[in-house]
């Protein structure tokens, strides 16, 4: 811009002139991987997308509770509502009794206030006998049914979106006014799992860098037979199944077992420790499971450095170590980077290994999305979660390539 | 020589059986769903072979770990494939409250009475009963635990205990040790101060607790020596004294929960799905299954059908089940959540 930088501009008309000529090659390639890409959004963008969508989506009280919705429009909030939102809510529950929905509707009530599940299938089973005056005979059947804090939450999960799994997965609830407060104590588990997660898989990229990066050089020194050896120690375990190896931990780690028998032996301790169920248990074999993937990545950085340029800062009069951290360790920082980044994304989904060898507070993430998915069906949260993880994950990315530089990345 | 020959045979038949067997599937078949391993080795023996041949039925199976997402999964997609799928308490529960089961019509079954309280539902009809009891290993231990408050008693019995990484049964065990008659665990439980009995009680052993995960986890610490008790269900222990242990049931306040096949909504041959289970609970059917695997048999006129030296380690056997107790699906589909939040809470503390 300035005129007398005249010379810059020069490369960069040269730069699109190159980029027009390779437009068709491009174009080709770009046509060649489209199979690829379809793949990526039916089985990657498809998920991800629902998932977002499940953690937001509210259908069940709508669609069994629709002239009550309707009909509670006209309620001003305070006081149970009148005759007939009671009405309208008779017949509600009448035909999802019929239909068999009513559990669906307590279940999606009972997330807000415990308890609520059992009341709304004892509701919807009097509703089709209860006479009116409706809102005398419901009260009847239950006080609860007089609470305007009830009303209030059906009123707001009435709304097509619900922020509530949302809320829930932050430790946040709202309240029946509609303000956003923290969870009770005893209810806040998810930020405090997020943490852990975040810490244990942080304390297992550095491990596995620490003990990784002298064996990665190792490799990279050690002669061609010898390379293809330890590269086989190395690939080995990946082979065998994790269930395997967190087994082979637990046989290893536990009171009575090949560890402690060693402590004892040597005398570094008077009695048996406690190894398995703990936080070391966890980070321990974590990081043994985790070590190939950090180890290949900055091997294969460090095959490309050549071996001159350390001969160079030697001869020009560095000393060993200083011409190790100067000249060769800045170069293998992309390996070290992308290793360490593999390994932090792929621990943060943990959840058989520190079931299986860590203590009480190591269930991981992972492991309440399994329990929401597989045994709770609360679908919403498990979304919620995953979605939690995923922002939280995807932001620790985009901090990590401000920081470092997407440059200094290379994967292999 | 002979060896040829029979290898002839052998192949002949077989080819025969081929026929056969494409001739059968062109008639009908039936798809089942269940939880594979042992379990499902005793269905197989038991039931599924002898209705095969009776029938002429084949019987397509599949294992899964009881994961209700699967059955969800399948009939949201609209393409219910299974007939029958065996299920545990909980699930037929949930299943039933999520309209993921048909209605079982239990006219076409039998008489609904004779089902042990609690295994005949809306939605499911149950076939066998397994127990979470408290096991120790004789080997290790001459004057064991004798009852479910032992579980609790550090000082008569020191040492760790193993216990279920999930507040099912250990709220319970807690309130029961505490002195709750049997009668009223869940009622005091739907209480708050109920809830914070139970975390008070499981607060006086927390720092002698090895918190497992899988079922095969505990009779592996009684094993290894880790724990000198641990709960556990009854049929792990059963399996461990068959290769060579002598671990202990304590047959006290034990928490019983049961098995059930369902009907997959949108099932396309309900008529063969009624079939199937109103054969499988025929009393003489269902006592074979306890043969194989140490569950008991879930209506009255099975149990009595039971061989004595079986019924020994059989959870339905009256004088195992003096003061057991039935875990109650709607008591947890209710506090579930909120009580799982506290407990992981209060792991932490």
């Amino acid at each position: 811009m300035t005129p007398d930088l005249p010379t810059r501009s020069q490369p960069a008309g040269l730069d699109r002139a190159v980029r027009k000529a390779n437009r068709p090659a491009s174009r080709a390639s770009f046509s060649l991987a489209i199979p690829l890409l379809l793949f990526l959004l039916v089985t990657f963008v498809v998920p991800i997308v629902s998932l977002f969508a499940k953690a937001v989506d509210n259908p069940e009280t709508r669609s069994v509770l629709p002239a009550t919705v309707a009909a509670l429009d006209a309620w001003p909030g305070a006081g149970a509502p009148d005759e007939a939102v009671f009405a309208a809510f008779a017949r509600d529950l009448a035909r999802a009794a019929s239909g068999r929905t009513a559990a669906g509707l307590g279940k999606r009530l009972n997330y807000e206030i415990p308890g609520m599940r059992s009341r709304v299938i004892t509701a919807a089973r009097s509703a089709g006998v209860v006479q009116a005056p409706f809102k005398a005979a419901f009260i009847k059947l239950d006080p609860v049914w007089g609470d305007p804090i009830v009303w209030a939450t059906i009123k707001r999960d009435g709304r097509r979106l619900t922020p509530s799994y949302l809320l829930a997965a932050a430790d946040l609830r709202q309240t029946a006014d509609g303000a956003i407060v923290p969870a009770p104590a005893d209810q806040r588990i998810f930020l405090g799992i997020l943490g852990r997660t975040l810490f244990i898989a942080g304390l297992v990229t550095v491990l596995t860098l620490v003990l990784g990066y002298p064996v990665a050089y190792a490799l990279a020194l050690a002669p061609p037979l010898l390379a293809s050896v330890m590269m086989l120690c190395i690939l080995l375990p990946l082979w065998t199944s994790l269930l395997v190896r967190t087994t082979a931990w637990v046989v290893l780690l536990q009171t009575n077992g090949v560890v402690n028998d060693v402590i004892l032996a040597l005398g570094l301790s008077s009695e048996r420790l406690q190894l398995i169920f703990t936080r070391f248990g966890t980070v321990a074999a974590m990081t043994h499971i985790q070590l190939p993937f950090t180890i290949l990545p900055i091997a294969s950085v460090m095959r490309t450095i050549p071996a001159a340029h350390m001969r160079a800062a030697r001869s020009l009069g560095a000393p060993p170590a200083a011409a190790f951290w100067q000249v060769y360790a800045p170069q293998t920082l992309p390996g070290v980077m992308a290793g360490g980044l593999i390994t932090f994304i792929l621990s943060l989904g943990y959840y058989i290994t520190p079931a299986l060898v860590g203590g009480p507070n190591d269930q991981m993430i992972s492991n309440f999305i399994s329990i929401y998915i597989n045994s709770e069906l609360n679908w919403g949260l498990a979304s919620a979660l995953g979605v939690v993880l995923l922002v939280v994950t995807l932001g620790i990315y985009g901090v990590f390539l401000r920081v470092v530089g997407a440059d200094k990345l290379r994967l292999g | 020589m002979m060896f040829r020959q029979r290898l002839l045979v052998a192949s002949f038949l077989s080819g025969m059986s081929v026929v056969a067997g494409t001739a059968a599937r062109a008639e009908t078949t039936l798809s089942l769903m269940s939880f594979g391993g042992a379990y499902q080795e005793a269905q197989r023996k038991a039931v599924f072979e002898s209705y095969t041949a009776k029938t002429g039925t084949k019987i397509i199976e599949q294992e899964y770990g009881g994961e209700i997402a699967k059955i969800k999964a399948m009939v949201d997609t609209g393409n219910t494939t299974l007939d029958v799928i065996d299920v545990d308490a909980p699930t037929a529960s949930q299943g039933c409250d999520e309209g993921l089961f048909e209605t079982i019509d239990w006219s076409r079954i039998g008489d609904r009475s004779n089902w042990i309280k609690g295994t005949a539902t809306d939605c499911a009809v149950g076939t066998i009963v397994y127990a979470t009891i408290v096991a120790y290993d004789a080997a290790k231990m001459k004057n064991g635990p004798t009852k479910m408050a032992d579980l609790f008693d550090t000082a008569r019995f020191p040492g760790k205990r193993g216990l279920f990484k999930s507040p099912y049964g250990n709220m319970e065990f807690a309130l029961l040790a505490d002195g709750v008659p049997v009668g009223d665990v869940y009622k005091v439980l739907g209480t708050p101060e109920g809830i914070d009995r139970a975390f008070k009680k499981l607060g006086t052993i927390k720092k002698d607790v090895v918190w497992w995960d899988a079922g095969a986890q505990a009779p592996q610490l009684l094993a290894s020596g880790e724990v000198v008790m641990t709960t556990a269900w009854n049929g792990r222990i059963y399996n461990a004294n068959k290769e060579g242990r002598q671990f202990k049931i304590v047959w006290d306040h034990e928490m019983l929960d049961s098995n059930l096949w369902v009907i997959p909504k949108g099932a396309k041959n309900p008529q063969a799905s009624y079939d199937f289970i109103k054969f499988y609970v025929q009393p003489e059917i269902l006592s074979k299954v306890s043969k194989y695997i140490p569950y008991g048999p879930v209506t009255q006129s099975a149990v009595a059908d039971v061989a004595p030296d079986i019924a020994e380690n059989l959870p339905t056997t009256p004088k195992n089940m003096t003061n057991s107790f039935t875990l109650d699906v709607n008591f947890w589909a209710d506090h579930a959540d909120e009580i799982r939040k506290r407990f992981t809470t209060w792991l932490a503390q």
